[in-house]
């Protein structure tokens, strides 16, 4: 079988400052990837330059293309990637106004992913945006309200929508309950277990929220200082950390 | 006016809009940077138009100018006049004696024929701008054809209005590939856009930007499968002067006491209609 | 019946005659010269040859005169005029550290080799009628001074030799062709700072003002210190290739004025001061302090300053609306017939109210 994902010798640094260093990993498809590390850490900077936001110094990011099997991403032409951002990938940012267009109805930010690949079918593009309320538990008639009228977990629960709807193969998450209350945190995270679940989603998830990994990933990188420092399985790096800093990071969080 | 070159514009501008054109007609629907001058009319009253027109004169061309369809229209005087006393062309209010037609949002009625060219005043040339404001990224989503937004504009007319709620300047998609601003034309003459024997060339002086539709260019008018797009006009009423029905209709004011009538926006095509004894329906 | 668009021509015959009858106004009254409106209202005349872009002291008054004192008007006439000017070339880089001075000021430095000079400025005047002058009475004569043969150097130069001042690329003399000229090419983005001075050098005077200002009010602030203000003639000369040696053939008055602002540092670069520059046609002052604060405050990305949403930080929103030759000409079209496009948006609000309606209707 080949990597969905297979990241080898990334680096970024900004000016003099190591923003990420050496990372190399492989995603296989079905498979959760968490990374942990507090902010500074260089989890967030990993992610932008997986996701093609950020171009890094060094390395490759191998892609499994459907049509032409792994490519690397940083080879890609722009429309190669924005092509791919919009079918194959989907990226959940933490604030659901950066992944939303707030004036634009519920329907129409669920449908824009269709519509750019193509759907010019009306009636089908609502259809397929009803459904996908639905599943992330939204009220059907909230169908042609805009996103301002909503609450933050509503809007984190349409963004995963809008970006779930043409199946992607691979899901990039950024601190996706980051901005919740704790009681809209639980109830999201049992949503995207089950979405995860079902649909047998490969995702990368950056977080420091220890509780996320270990619902969701089943493998989990601890970053420090731009590096990783230690990776493995999640209960077993949560439940017998190696490297000190793990250590800390486990036991300074509640167990759950 | 001796001091000035035929049709204004020195020969090395003249130079500078023609190789503009020329790229635009190789990239249909395309808007191509060109360095817009300062014309002896303000911006916004038809300097791109003005300038296309002047870049494709010869001494030999008869030139027509309409603003909103009518020949007599304050702007489109102007304009004409302007041409007549740079350029000492022979003018026409007749479409088919035409060979170079300047524009303000219409098409004339009258079919155009090959060999003609129909020059479009055009003042916002992007048809993106309105969702996208900035340059550097609309050029972009062009680039890469990224047009799933322009689609969502329309999905949500139809979620709030139950159609897609625009009457005129109506986006078209030229050959498959560029999404083209048809000029604020109601979307009653978009058809006329189609497979038009006629090349049309679109100025925007402002905005610093020329497009081309070359003869027979397939030019589709963005809609959804099930809420195709239609060329709707008025329904139900005819012109009081030549009693057309199919072409576009202005509406007049006559009294303060809610009274109306209409006439054709085209004042060429309804004045040949009265001419020849016409006051019925127009095939 | 039916003459709403009828008679277009002869309408606007009879409105130019009108116009020309007003603009003379009462006969009683002598004709205005255009040497009196050079000669007196020579700040108006500077404010359209800076936004015309074309250094004519005559033609601009004329302008004036023929716009009725409408200002941009004036500009208008001057840049339509100006566009069918054959060009030849582009001057050399006038030196304005030889400029032949008749106001120079500094609020960083209290005192500099060639001193400050307050010269013929507004500032210090109250600001009270002066009713001898709609008497005509004639002023007394001002006292005068020899004037300084010595060139007068930039005061943030000595800034410069301390390496406190961050220092600008050199002008190159024999490459000046190869500078972008705006009024040649399209303008597109991202623009080089040349681009963006010359825009911002022929932009509306109140546009910058604003801009300016918003940047000091916190939208992008960046302090500026007026590091110098200086007003005088400078020569401008052109390079003559086949002669191997440059020909003066014009001097002209000119302001420029150079902020100091500061630069934190970034982890490569030290901190230092930074500059925003502003040079206008004229005696235009305050037109050339707004430039360099917009010059500034447009350097923020490539300072790699904190960007906000600050209008004057945004090179696009900035160099697309400061012409007020484009903004007053699209604004002002909005005058002209619009029945067409009016027609079919006045349709489709019947029928989409006809529309719903019939919904409300079939719902009761």
């Amino acid at each position: 079988m080949t990597p969905l994902l297979q990241v080898e010798n990334l680096s970024k640094h900004y000016g003099a400052h190591l923003g990420c260093g050496d990372v190399s990993f492989a995603l296989w498809p079905g498979e959760v990837m968490g990374i942990v590390g507090e902010s500074g850490s260089g989890k967030s900077t990993l992610l932008n330059c997986l996701a093609g936001h950020l171009r890094p110094d060094a390395g490759r990011v191998l892609f499994d293309t459907r049509e032409d099997g792994p490519r690397d991403i940083l080879g890609m032409t722009e429309a190669e990637r924005r092509w791919l951002a919009r079918t194959d990938w989907a990226f959940v940012h933490q604030n659901p106004r950066d992944g939303l267009r707030m004036n634009v109805s519920a329907g129409g930010n669920v449908g824009e992913r269709l519509m750019a690949v193509g759907a010019r079918h009306y009636g089908d593009i609502r259809a397929q945006a009803s459904d996908w309320l639905e599943r992330v538990e939204i009220d059907v008639g909230r169908l042609d309200d805009r996103p301002r009228a909503f609450s933050g977990g509503m809007q984190q629960r349409l963004q995963i929508a809008r970006n779930l709807v043409t199946g992607p193969r691979l899901v990039f998450m950024d601190e996706p309950t980051g901005g919740l209350d704790v009681s809209v945190q639980a109830r999201l995270l049992d949503l995207l277990r089950g979405l995860v679940r079902r649909l047998g989603l490969s995702a990368v998830i950056v977080t420091h929220d220890l509780a996320v990994v270990r619902l969701l990933a089943d493998r989990l990188m601890v970053m420090k200082d731009g590096r990783v420092v230690e990776q493995g399985l999640t209960d077993q790096v949560l439940d017998d950390p190696q490297h000190a800093y793990t250590q800390l990071l486990v036991s300074s969080v509640l167990q759950v | 006016m001796t001091a000035y070159n035929f049709a204004y514009l020195d020969e090395a501008t003249k130079r500078m809009l023609r190789r503009a054109i020329l790229k635009a007609v190789a990239i249909p629907g395309y808007q191509v940077p060109f360095s817009s001058r300062e014309m002896p009319m303000p911006y916004g009253w038809g300097t791109g138009g003005v300038q296309v027109t002047a870049a494709c004169l010869v001494p030999e061309d008869t030139l027509k100018v309409i603003d909103q369809g009518a020949d007599d229209t304050t702007n489109a005087v102007s304009i004409r006049k302007f041409f007549q006393r740079v350029a000492d062309v022979a003018v026409t209010e007749r479409t088919a004696q035409a060979s170079i037609i300047q524009t303000r949002h219409r098409i004339p009625e009258t079919p155009l024929i090959a060999g003609q060219i129909l020059v479009f005043q055009v003042p916002i040339p992007e048809p993106l701008r309105f969702l996208e404001p900035r340059e550097v990224e609309t050029r972009v989503m062009h680039a890469l054809e990224d047009y799933g937004l322009m689609q969502v504009r329309l999905y949500e007319d139809i979620a709030r209005h139950g159609e897609i709620a625009r009457a005129y300047a109506y986006p078209v998609r030229v050959e498959g590939r560029y999404i083209m601003d048809p000029s604020p034309i109601p979307k009653f003459d978009n058809p006329k856009l189609n497979n038009s024997p006629a090349l049309q060339l679109f100025g925007a002086g402002r905005e610093c930007r020329i497009y081309a539709l070359p003869p027979f260019t397939r030019v589709e008018s963005l809609d959804f499968d099930d809420y195709p797009f239609s060329a709707t006009k008025a329904a139900g009423q005819s012109c009081a002067l030549c009693g057309s029905t199919v072409s576009y209709l202005d509406e007049v004011i006559t009294d303060d006491a809610g009274g109306r009538m209409f006439v054709c926006s085209d004042t060429d095509y309804c004045a040949a209609r009265v001419a020849a004894g016409s006051t019925e329906d127009a095939a | 019946m039916y003459v709403a668009v009828k008679g277009g021509e002869r309408a606007i015959e009879h409105a130019h005659d009108w116009l020309a009858q007003a603009r003379r106004g009462d006969m009683a009254v002598p004709d205005l010269g255009v040497a009196q409106i050079r000669e007196q209202l020579a700040l108006a005349v500077d404010r359209v040859m800076a936004e015309g872009s074309l250094h004519d002291p005559d033609l601009a008054a004329l302008a004036l005169k023929q716009a009725r004192g409408d200002v941009i008007e004036a500009v208008f006439l001057i840049r339509a005029f100006r566009t069918t000017l054959p060009r030849f070339g582009a001057s050399v880089p006038v030196d304005t550290g030889d400029m032949q001075i008749i106001r120079r000021i500094s609020a960083t430095f209290k005192d500099a080799p060639g001193g400050q000079v307050l010269g013929p400025t507004f500032d210090y005047t109250h600001r009270l009628l002066d009713f001898d002058l709609a008497d005509g009475v004639a002023p007394p004569p001002a006292p005068e001074a020899a004037a300084s043969p010595d060139p007068v150097p930039h005061i943030l130069s000595h800034l410069g030799e301390e390496g406190l001042m961050q220092p600008e690329p050199a002008g190159d003399a024999e490459n000046a062709q190869d500078v972008p000229d705006l009024t040649r090419a399209p303008l597109e983005f991202p623009a080089s700072r040349p681009l963006r001075l010359q825009a911002l050098t022929r932009a509306d005077e109140g546009f910058l003002l604003s801009l300016a200002y918003s940047t000091q009010r916190g939208y992008g602030r960046n302090h500026a210190f007026v590091g110098e203000l200086r007003i005088g003639h400078v020569r401008v000369a052109a390079h003559m290739p086949e002669l191997g040696f440059d020909i003066e053939f014009a001097d002209i008055l000119v302001t420029e004025c150079e902020t100091v602002n500061q630069f934190q540092g970034s982890k490569s670069e030290p901190a230092q001061f930074t500059r925003g520059y502003g040079l206008v046609f004229g005696q235009s002052e305050r037109k050339a302090i707004s430039m360099a604060l917009v010059d500034r405050a447009l350097r923020a990305r490539e300072l790699g300053e904190d960007m906000g949403d600050a209008p004057a930080q945004d090179e696009e929103f900035v160099l697309s609306h400061c012409d007020n030759i484009q903004s007053s000409g699209f604004l002002e079209h909005i005058k002209l017939p619009h029945y067409v496009d009016f027609q079919a948006e006045l349709e489709l609000i019947r029928k989409l109210r006809r529309d719903a309606g019939a919904v409300r209707e079939a719902a009761q």
